[in-house]
């Protein structure tokens, strides 16, 4: 039974990534792609990691859709060129399809399955979750890089501002009607989602959740309170936006910098103070990982569209 | 069994996302082929870390870097695209503008 | 080990700082973090010339659960060089990137990604963990497209997307790689694997991810992203961007070549690897020859430059690696890695200096320049020198011991690519160097502060230097140097 299940969920997988890639249309694509991660987000769930069918969910589909179906708009709207149509392409799928064929060829070759120990190790981190355990502690180095490729790509993104455009607010402006849907959505959703995104970060210690997972919900409520127009997009030059996009990073940095000093080696955490100081930043990481997503999503600062 | 059909589906994710990538010039729709392949990989690996009798965690971590870097790296990818449309007027890189 | 730390967390901490700090303090927290980790980089290199590789357990977790971090000799090499690299860019941008000269944007974005790019060359140079070099190549590459992206024009716009389409689908290809060995052998640390058992997996886990490094690296067939994308950025954020960004990722492969997977080196592979090479040197060195900007001409000479790194491949690897010679073809290459990394920041310094004196970069518009800029002249000679292989520069040491590597092992073809691709060089560099010193000035020229055109001058030199006092680093880089030959008894 549950074979048969996850050969429908598969299937129905590669059928919506099929048309994310061959579809008619970029907004087809687009919303087929939509679909392909909330589909993912299931197969996470059946393959028993629920903290990336939250993260998939959340990031892969949620955000990353909202940044693509953003974009097409804008592109709709500036009349740009239309994209020249391909028929099919036979040496493009002639290496798709030898890379896949390569792939499953080495699952069946595959060794029997190996893994670090996590269990012996995890109760001096003070985390039951052993995927957060992964995160801030074992692999905490990786976590505190990756927490700075987001400020790294929102840089990028700013850099693609117009010289004139630099000192207005971020992104462009939207229009919600002060009775419409959107208003509402952004006066109804935000002690809601801030509930929940608090949660995640909460339970993440000892459930599923995490940082990256709440951050992402937060994330989602300060673009849809921009977006209602219940929040004003910052500047670039905001002191407290500035504050707010290095502060996880930077508490993360400093902790590990700090146990250096204390002359415990870089970013180690003692059990004594695992858990409190995990807490802390895990908060800090939060909060700059739920600010720098929306502001990513939201896009330079912008003041209108060009006309052509 | 269930496992290699997530792998099986990882690995043709793959190869799909390679196509795209390859055969469309149109940016954004190659944007997408980027994380096909990438969500590929990551079934491929999530189903590799649960054949052990406990759930491996260090893939479910990697995963979970893996889409986040996956998201700057779309972001960053995706405001170029913008800003090339709205300063040249192009979706697809210039010497690719005409079908082969 | 505190000198890694720093080396590894001032740059991103410098970074971060620059982002909260208002705009004023952005230039003074920049250059002290810079000056700061430059002299950590010395420490660093002082350390392992001393007490052997410096070691850091992130955490205090060893691998398999860890990630663990090693400066040997020629990661230490690589630190420090980088380090002169940015330190010389930083001075220079002081300068170039001043608001009043690029904009409050451009101006305000350089600092931050300078830090970033520089934090994660550190991180990458010592990280001993597959998945962490993921991430560090992400945070490079990132960092990297959005310097290409800051000069705002269309064609950079362009530029950066066909470095980014590159640089994207390398580190998929590369993530591929990583996520075979994991699932293979459940660990990621290129120590435990040189020890795992094989599995049949491994030469394609191992051909994914050079594959992923090559698309990085811009070797030939993949260079096609390289000139655009280093000629459309400001100058000092080109002289990053060739200099020593390509060094990150052909480390890499160094690393899994020689330490990770050396078993799996056949012959045809090494020889495939030094073939492309060999192309890029020449392919390089001919397109270079027809380019008619400063920019362009230094960036494809990128191309032909970093082709002569992957002639260490069938010198050094496989079954090679147990010969005399091996050494010496080693070596050389990585005098070539640090030499190439010196003149060349030296040479885009100098275009960013031509573009502030006359406003182009174009051989034309650049004729009689060195008249009036006679230090900004005399720098690009030298690094002229370096990048053509005379002696005594660097890159003659480079090119020296790769020839005699290659008439020892009895592979004469790699000589004659060394000796083609200095004959090139000398070609497509005397089209600048004729223009730059010759009498008639042609256009007014605006004064260029001596400081600023010391730096390039000095970087030169430098890459000179790296040859007349070759010793210490070539025992330095012999420090922690993979020697199969004795683990493999």
């Amino acid at each position: 039974m549950s074979l048969a299940l996850d050969l429908a969920l598969c299937g129905l997988i590669l059928c919506v990534a099929l048309g994310a890639v061959v579809g008619r249309g970029v907004f087809r694509s687009v919303i087929f792609f939509i679909t392909y991660g909330l589909l993912l987000a299931i197969g996470w769930a059946r393959l028993g990691a629920k903290d990336v069918a939250l993260a998939e969910a959340a990031i892969g589909a949620g955000l990353t859709g909202v940044l693509l179906l953003t974009a097409h708009g804008r592109l709709r709207r500036m009349s740009v060129e239309r994209a020249p149509r391909v028929g099919p392409n036979p040496m493009a799928a002639t290496t798709g399809i030898a890379v896949a064929l390569a792939l499953g060829w080495a699952w069946f070759a595959l060794p029997a399955p190996t893994a670090p120990d996590l269990a012996a190790a995890l109760p001096l981190t003070g985390m039951g979750n052993p995927v957060t355990g992964v995160l801030l502690h074992f692999r905490a180095w990786d976590t505190l890089l990756e927490s700075i490729v987001l400020l790294a790509a929102l840089l990028g993104v700013w850099m693609l501002a117009r010289d004139v455009d630099w000192h207005a607010p971020l992104g462009l402006r939207y229009h919600a009607r002060p009775g419409g849907v959107l208003a509402s959505f952004g006066r109804l959703l935000p002690p809601i989602g801030l509930s929940f995104g608090s949660y995640l970060v909460w339970a993440g210690a000892d459930g599923t959740g995490g940082a990256f997972q709440g951050g992402t919900v937060l994330a989602a409520v300060v673009l849809v309170a921009m977006m209602a127009g219940v929040l004003p997009p910052p500047r670039v030059a905001q002191g407290g936006l500035r504050a707010a996009l290095v502060v996880g990073p930077g508490v993360f940095l400093l902790s590990g910098l700090l146990a250096v000093a204390l002359g415990m080696g870089f970013l180690t955490l003692p059990p004594a103070v695992a858990k409190p100081a995990t807490l802390i930043i895990e908060v800090a990481l939060t909060v700059s990982i739920a600010v720098t997503l929306a502001v990513l999503v939201i896009g330079p600062p912008d003041d209108k569209e060009p006309v052509r | 069994m269930s496992l290699t059909v997530f792998a099986m589906t990882g690995a043709s994710l793959v190869g799909l996302g390679i196509y795209g990538l390859l055969a469309l010039p149109q940016l954004l729709r190659r944007i997408i082929s980027f994380n096909l392949i990438g969500s590929g990989l990551f079934l491929f690996l999530g189903a590799a870390g649960a054949r052990g009798e406990a759930v491996d965690a260090v893939p479910q971590a990697l995963i979970i870097t893996g889409i986040v870097v996956a998201l700057a790296a779309s972001a960053l990818a995706v405001g170029l695209v913008v800003a090339l449309a709205r300063r040249s007027g192009l979706v697809v890189l210039p010497d690719e503008a005409n079908p082969r | 080990m505190t000198a890694l730390v720093i080396v590894l967390a001032l740059p991103l901490a410098g970074a971060l700082a620059v982002i909260a700090l208002p705009v004023r303090a952005a230039v003074p927290v920049a250059l002290s973090a810079t000056a700061l980790t430059a002299l950590s980089a010395l420490v660093l290199a002082a350390s392992v010339w001393q007490g052997g590789p410096v070691t850091l357990m992130v955490g205090g977790w060893q691998p398999p659960l860890g990630i663990a971090l090693q400066a040997d000799g020629l990661a230490a090499a690589l630190i420090v060089m980088s380090a002169l690299v940015v330190g010389a860019v930083a001075m220079a941008a002081w300068f170039e990137m001043a608001a009043a000269r690029a904009g409050p944007r451009a101006a305000f974005g350089f600092w931050p990604l300078m830090l970033l790019l520089w934090g994660a060359l550190n991180a990458v140079y010592v990280s001993r963990d597959l998945f962490n070099l993921y991430v560090g190549l992400e945070l490079l590459s990132l960092a990297a497209v959005a310097l290409v992206a800051i000069s705002g024009t269309a064609q950079a716009l362009v530029a950066a997307l066909r470095y980014m389409i590159f640089a994207l689908a390398g580190s998929l290809l590369y993530l591929a790689g990583v996520v075979l060995v994991y699932a293979g052998h459940g660990t990621l640390d290129i120590g435990l694997l040189s020890a795992r058992s094989p599995a049949p997996g491994d030469a394609l886990a191992l051909g994914l991810m050079t594959a992923g490094l090559l698309a990085k690296t811009a070797l030939f067939p993949f260079h096609v992203w390289l000139p655009p994308a280093h000629a459309s950025a400001p100058a000092p954020a080109s002289a990053l961007l060739s200099a020593l960004v390509p060094k990150a990722s052909f480390l890499i492969l160094i690393r899994l070549w020689f330490e990770a997977m050396p078993e799996l080196a056949s012959t045809a592979a090494l020889l495939m690897l030094a073939g492309l090479g060999a192309i890029a040197v020449i392919w390089g060195g001919v397109l270079a020859l027809v380019q008619s900007r400063l920019k362009l001409i230094v960036a494809y000479s990128t191309v032909a430059q970093l082709g002569y790194m992957f002639l260490v491949f069938p010198l050094a690897g496989g079954d090679g690696s147990a010969q005399p010679w091996a050494a010496g073809a080693w070596t050389g290459a990585m005098f070539q890695a640090l030499s190439h990394g010196l003149a060349k920041a030296a040479m885009f310094l100098v275009a960013g200096i031509c573009i502030a004196a006359v406003g182009s970069d174009r051989l034309g518009d650049l004729r009689g320049l060195a008249r009036a800029l006679p230090m900004t002249g005399f720098a690009f000679a030298l690094a002229a020198i370096t990048l053509m292989g005379l002696p005594p520069s660097g890159g003659f040491t480079a090119k020296y011991l790769l020839m005699t590597s290659a008439f020892a092992a009895g592979q004469w073809p790699w000589a004659l690519v060394l000796a083609g691709g200095g004959l090139l060089a000398a070609a497509y560099l005397y089209r600048p160097l004729a223009a730059l010193f010759t009498r008639d000035a042609r256009l007014p020229v605006h004064p260029v502060a001596r400081a600023w055109q010391g730096v390039p001058l000095a970087l030169a030199a430098l890459a000179v230097l790296l040859g007349l006092l070759s010793a210490a680093p070539f025992d330095l880089l012999q420090i922690g140097r993979p020697e199969p030959a004795v683990e493999g008894l």
